[in-house]
């Protein structure tokens, strides 16, 4: 044991203070050269390459109807996609088939949802579905929430359609698991709001990019976990059934999938939640429904508005998180109603509530009231006008106090990366960030570096990613430190945790738009409310994870430290931080992936660099490449970030499992 | 431990050699694990022992050479401490493992060469196998679990419904039938895998350490279970156990293992009696040897001095079960086999036999 660890801790502070000698001589460095070589380029400037992009995508636009791929492929995709949605629509959202209303009225959608929930979940749920619905009327919302269902909806439908049989093929194949699960990961690194651009040049604006994005986010979720419960067949029970001879048709149909139906109905669940939290940032690409709202009362600054319509996706999130939670708990009771007496009792009740929900929906088909909500009851209105007030009075009262945290951060943390990182020249930041990549995480990880820096500087966005980059890693900062301290308390309590999980779980399903909306209440449109918007989207993972790590550490040694007499601090701080490093550089690695997308999200509210530059692309037509060149500077900056971290948290875990 | 009487009497009596057709006859079998396990078959790599094996080429032999036949209606155990290759065995004979060579004939037919359908058709009907971890369907209901097997080869529901019925009544599961199988005890949920096996009416049984889950007072409870299961239905089975005490109650005959080979196969007093290495004299040492061993063992041949007019017991009376009638008896007591006269037993053998019950003798 001496002779292994010996070594390693020899070489650990060397190491260490090798990292630190190349900070110190960079923040030497920048003393002198500040300012030179920093490659800015103005918000309307662009490069030629930014110009052959934009040239690209005419390309591209001119040969949407000649070129066979488009033609015979791509074109119907679009076409199929964008059919689904509209019957959707009118079915539930929109007027159609010459009538004023769509075909189904609030009451009959109301009465539909709340029978599904009702029959999938229980009691509980179908009264939070009534109540969810309703209050979409309520808000004066009906519309752009059915648009947003009618989004979501088909956009999970297809995602399962797709991800269920490739999660059960990657469940059976080894080989087909290890190339989807790089694609999966990637996909789940890259920021959302990147695909949009070039998903609307494949698809044009409108719901079928809409769509195909939210597919993207969405899909990840229904293969890992199909794929995850296909593989938890327990061999055994496997092996039993192959004992008595079962077809290979036969051991997928009545073991692996019935025992499996649970962990899919979790990913079911996940699906849903991404697909609405992307169905609402789809609004940059013109989706219809509520985050159309949302941004637009972003881009106005209309707090109220914004408020308004993301309570209403609040609301939709929560029903649809409760019912489909509660439909994965059912399914495991679902099989345990073995008497045939009550099996024919739950018969009846299908039948009953399948009757109610047909004649609600004939009511709204048929009568005004029922099909379009009732004008009078306008809550949305008071909601509207208070959030407003609300924020107003949150501004001016709590200035002090705002305007303290926001400097305090902007001038401890932010100023300092950002003149490092954006104001040196852009080869001594390559040329630090390749020497802490070879330190922290190996050779692999500095080749990765160097080219991202290389592509960031062709990309001609090197001043914006830097920008970019320092306000991710100072986020990046804030929910690590956020992370350790609940991380460790909540694994190190049981009542911490009892207390906390519930919260952290009720912002992870939050779409992420959503968080802007009180954020930019507070503070106003600025860099920093982008920096707190990310945080409060990253801690949850973050805290989890750590969490996690802590509860992960093994109980004796725990115990044998105590024994020894070692104080709560030292408990701390030379056992279970220590042993649980691997979990904490994964919780560093996870929250930075999901710093960086919302921190692009937070170009909408003054962020500005990156973001500002993708959001500009959306809008305005000259500046359609820069903001592809922009999407890809985000996946660059992403790729090279995860690979650090995994690539360190990876000799982190081995060197603690080697001690 | 001392092996329970009730097993000895409830036994069928052993065959002798030759009466019953042979059921299975395994020749030569081999498995080992690894790259390219083939090369290692046959040639000079085959005589190594295992760690130089592994060590030369990286293969592990689980099963190296093995040949037995079980004969119809016997109780077949196949013993061994962990690692010695007795699952892999049981596992190449309905071949969930694949073998590496040899044969595993089944009624004179080589299984090992099936393949896709015919393999499928002979595990669904002519074998059945029950697992150490039972592997029940947890999202089906006793009954559903205990028909799986039939509903697989596609027997009408109603049919085997009835048949599952029938035989949870015969492992002493009914009333369970609406249970899930969480809501069994260990035992229990054993009993349902019993009866999955039984209700698809294989030829053979195979049983992969059924009861070594199970806690020990449950465990004899299903021994005994096993042992009249047997005496009902008669089947074939081929049993693994790393528990003697288990091999010596239920087995006809037991084949000792260790490190994948063969070690010695007999009757379980042949095991006892004459052991056929240190392994197997260290192995059997603790056992109580007058429950075991039969008077065939200790007596001796009547000298002109010996009267014959004591009582008679047969040769295949376990010691224990002769102690009473031989302390009792003034005489020596007469063993015989068949109306022939073998030998003699009196006091001082028994004692003799009894005082070494540490087994050492």
């Amino acid at each position: 044991m001496v002779a292994v660890s010996a070594p390693v801790t020899r070489r650990l502070p060397s190491r260490s203070y090798i990292t630190g000698a190349v900070l110190l001589a960079w923040i030497a460095l920048w003393v002198f050269l500040n300012g030179r070589d920093t490659l800015p380029l103005g918000g309307a400037q662009l490069t030629p390459l930014h110009t052959r992009f934009g040239e690209g995508a005419d390309v591209i636009d001119a040969n949407r109807d000649s070129n066979p791929v488009f033609l015979y492929f791509v074109n119907y995709i679009r076409l199929f996609i964008d059919a689904t949605v509209t019957s959707v629509q009118a079915l539930i959202s929109r007027p159609s088939f010459g009538r004023p209303v769509p075909l189904a009225g609030w009451l009959g959608v109301t009465g539909v949802a709340t029978a599904i929930a009702y029959l999938y979940g229980n009691r509980k749920v179908a009264v939070l579905t009534a109540a969810g619905f309703v209050s979409f009327g309520l808000l004066g919302l009906w519309e752009e929430s059915m648009d947003t269902l009618a989004l979501t909806l088909t956009a999970v439908a297809l995602s399962l359609a797709v991800g269920i049989p490739l999660g059960v093929w990657a469940g059976l194949s080894d080989r087909f698991n290890r190339i989807v699960t790089p694609v999966l990961d990637f996909m789940q690194t890259m920021p959302t709001f990147v695909y949009l651009a070039p998903l609307t040049l494949f698809f044009l604006i409108g719901p079928a990019s809409a769509t195909a994005a939210t597919m993207i986010y969405a899909i990840p979720p229904a293969i890992r976990l199909t794929a995850h419960g296909i593989r938890q067949t327990p061999p055994a029970t496997l092996e039993a059934a192959e004992a008595l001879g079962v077809t290979g048709g036969q051991a997928l149909r009545k073991v692996r999938l019935p025992l499996a139906k649970q962990t899919i109905v979790v990913g079911i669940n996940q699906t849903i939640m991404a697909a609405l939290s992307m169905a609402t940032i789809a609004a940059l690409i013109d989706a219809p429904g509520l985050g159309k709202t949302v941004l637009k009362a972003l881009q106005t600054l209309d707090v109220g508005t914004a408020f308004n319509a993301g309570l209403a996706i609040v609301i939709m999130a929560i029903v649809l998180d409760r019912v489909t939670s509660a439909a994965s708990r059912r399914v495991e009771i679902a099989h345990r109603t073995g008497r045939s007496g009550r099996r024919r009792l739950r018969r009846v009740e299908t039948a009953v509530t399948a009757v109610v929900a047909v004649v609600l929906v004939y009511l709204s088909y048929t009568y005004v009231w029922a099909a379009e909500f009732p004008a009078g009851a306008d809550v949305g209105s008071y909601v509207r006008r208070g959030a407003d007030a609300a924020s107003g009075w949150a501004q001016e009262t709590l200035v002090a106090y705002t305007n303290g945290l926001k400097n305090a951060i902007t001038y401890a943390l932010l100023n300092p990366f950002e003149a490092l990182l954006a104001h040196s020249p852009w080869w001594l930041v390559a040329v630090v960030a390749v020497a802490l990549a070879l330190l922290l995480a190996g050779v692999r990880a500095s080749i990765t570096a160097a080219v991202g820096c290389v592509l960031l500087v062709a990309l001609g966005l090197w001043h914006d990613s830097m920008v970019t980059l320092a306000t991710t890693l100072v986020a990046t900062l804030l929910v690590m430190v956020l992370g350790v301290v609940l991380g460790v308390w909540m694994g190190r309590s049981d009542r911490v945790d009892r207390i906390l999980r519930p919260v952290l779980d009720a912002g992870q399903t939050m779409p992420a738009f959503v968080y802007l909306v009180p954020i930019l209440g507070l503070f106003g449109a600025t860099r920093f409310t982008a920096i707190i918007a990310a945080v409060v989207f990253a801690a949850p993972v973050s805290v989890k994870l750590v969490a996690e790590g802590i509860r992960g550490v093994p109980h004796t040694a725990v115990e044998a430290a105590t024994a020894g007499g070692a104080s709560t601090w030292q408990l701390i701080s030379k056992v279970q931080l220590p042993m649980a490093r691997a979990g904490i550089t994964l919780a560093a690695s996870q929250g930075l992936i999901y710093v960086l997308s919302m921190v692009v999200v937070g170009g909408l509210v003054g962020a500005g660099a990156l973001g500002y530059d993708v959001v500009a692309g959306f809008s305005q037509y000259q500046l359609r490449g820069k903001g592809l060149a922009a999407g890809l500077a985000i996946v660059v900056l992403g790729i090279v970030l995860d690979r650090i971290m995994r690539a360190a948290a990876a000799r982190a875990g081995g060197s603690s499992a080697t001690r | 431990m001392t092996v329970p009487t009730v097993a000895r009497e409830e036994r069928p009596a052993p065959a002798t050699d030759g009466d019953r057709p042979t059921v299975l006859d395994v020749r030569g079998l081999w498995k080992v694990f690894g790259q390219r396990a083939g090369r290692v078959v046959g040639t000079s790599l085959a005589t190594l022992d295992r760690a130089e094996l592994k060590r030369t080429t990286g293969c592990v032999a689980a099963v190296r050479d093995v040949s037995f036949s079980v004969r119809r209606g016997e109780v077949f155990v196949v013993m061994g401490l962990s690692g010695s290759g007795k699952s892999t065995l049981v596992r190449c004979l309905n071949r969930l493992i694949e073998p590496t060579a040899g044969q595993v004939l089944l009624d004179g037919e080589d299984v090992l060469g099936y393949a896709g359908k015919r393999l499928r058709e002979l595990r669904r009907h002519r074998f059945g196998m029950v697992f150490q971890h039972f592997g029940l369907l947890p999202h089906r209901r006793v009954l559903d679990n205990v028909a799986f097997g039939l509903e697989i080869r596609g027997v009408k529901k109603a049919d085997r419904m009835a048949r599952a019925q029938e035989v949870l009544e015969l492992v002493g599961l009914a009333g369970f039938e609406g249970s899930y199988p969480d809501q069994l005890s260990g035992g229990m949920q054993q009993r349902v895998g019993l009866a999955r096996a039984l209700a698809v009416d294989p030829e053979v049984l195979f049983f992969d350490e059924p009861f070594s889950a199970l806690d020990p007072l449950i465990r004899r409870e299903m021994q005994n279970e096993v042992i009249r299961l047997h005496h009902e239905v008669g089947k074939t089975m081929i049993f693994i156990t790393h528990d003697l005490s288990e091999a010596l109650k239920l087995g006809d005959r037991i084949l000792i293992m260790r490190d994948g080979a063969l070690v010695q196969m007999g009757t379980p007093d042949e095991v006892v009696g004459a052991p056929a290495d240190d392994y197997v004299r260290d192995f059997v040492s603790d056992v109580p040897r007058s429950d075991v061993l039969t008077l065939r063992w200790i007596m001796r041949d009547a000298t002109p001095d010996d009267p014959l007019d004591g009582p008679e017991l047969g040769a295949d009376t376990v010691i224990r079960d002769a102690v009473r009638t031989v302390l009792s008896a003034q005489r020596p007591v007469k063993v015989v086999r068949d109306g022939d006269l073998l030998g003699v037993v009196t006091a001082v053998e028994v004692l003799e036999v009894i005082a070494g019950a540490g087994g050492q003798s």
